[in-house]
């Protein structure tokens, strides 16, 4: 088992960056995952898990990774929202892991939309 | 859904919604007995007796954007299938219990699946919650607290990255101490 000694060391390295953090400033780029039981059926929990994971891993001290309910479109889930400051709201739709990654680098640190994986794309194929 | 982590995921998400502070996710399993529960108890806003006796249908919801609210039939399903049983118990104000219970051994039994992925994506979402995570084999408990954790962190939120990694890694071996005791090097 972990020890709590080890999350005290943890604390006070952790106590560095949280002031770089900015939770809630009109700065941040929004991520927002649909976590209904129609997106966790369809993947979302492991969708989720990337995006936070690869904001950590690039120390992305501007993307906050959150939530959501059902937003009604089932049938695209997992789904994904991406809030950018200038208020663009970009939707992925059918997301993976592997489109996670790429949308981390693509669009969350170069500023480029995947529009493969957006609804008007997804949406109006097949 | 694949394995039962995401219906525990999905019904937590009910206690989300509910203004619970506090969930407790048990899993109690028996080995010789086979036999698995899950219980996911919260305080938060309680549901009335009529309320209690439509979630289990299909097509009830509270919710506005579709018609359907399958979150609990799908969880009970699970534990029927197995030949176990489901049950919720409510109180207005006080808060919710919902206990499935599987027999393991069942050929329709689903696999438990990934509990840590299920109790990190609570944590680190609902940092301002609490959640305690209990999880007893054949005597031996696993026990992981956030109020024990937050109390340590002081003023560090415990959704930042690297105290979500901490909690990935303590969950991750206190379920493996759980399943493989022998390994443990004292």
């Amino acid at each position: 088992m972990k020890s709590l000694e080890e999350l005290r060391a943890i604390r006070d390295r952790a106590r560095v960056n949280v002031h770089l953090r900015k939770e809630n400033s009109p700065d941040n780029i929004r991520v927002v995952v649909g976590m209904a039981t129609c997106g966790i059926a369809a993947g979302a929990r492991p969708v989720l898990t990337t995006f936070t994971e690869e904001v950590a891993k690039r120390n992305l001290q501007n993307v906050m990774v959150t939530q959501t309910g059902c937003i009604g479109l089932c049938q695209y889930e997992p789904i994904v929202e991406v809030y950018e400051p200038d208020g663009k709201v970009t939707t992925y739709v059918k997301m993976t892991p592997e489109k996670a990654v790429q949308i981390v680098n693509d669009h969350l640190v170069n500023g480029k939309v995947v529009n493969d994986y957006t609804i008007g794309s997804v949406g109006t194929m097949k | 859904m694949q394995e039962l982590s995401l219906n525990v995921l999905d019904i937590a998400q009910n206690s989300v919604r509910a203004n619970a502070t506090l969930v407790t996710i048990t899993m109690e399993e028996d080995s010789a007995a086979g036999t698995l529960r899950i219980s996911i108890a919260d305080d938060g806003c309680g549901m009335s007796k009529e309320q209690v006796a439509r979630v289990m249908d299909p097509f009830f919801t509270t919710r506005t954007t579709r018609k359907v609210g399958l979150g609990i039939p799908f969880f009970k399903l699970t534990a029927e299938a197995t030949g176990g049983s489901f049950s919720i118990d409510s109180t207005l104000g006080v808060g919710t219990t919902t206990t499935a219970f599987y027999h393991t051994g069942h050929i329709d039994m689903m696999p438990v699946g990934d509990m840590v992925s299920t109790m990190v994506t609570l944590i680190s979402m609902n940092p301002k919650m609490d959640f305690v995570y209990r999880h007893t084999l054949d005597g031996r408990e696993f026990v992981l607290d956030t109020r024990e954790i937050k109390a340590v962190l002081e003023d560090v939120p415990i959704d930042s990255p690297e105290v979500v990694l901490f909690i990935r890694d303590s969950l991750t071996e206190g379920e493996e101490e759980l399943k493989n005791p022998e390994t443990v090097n004292l």
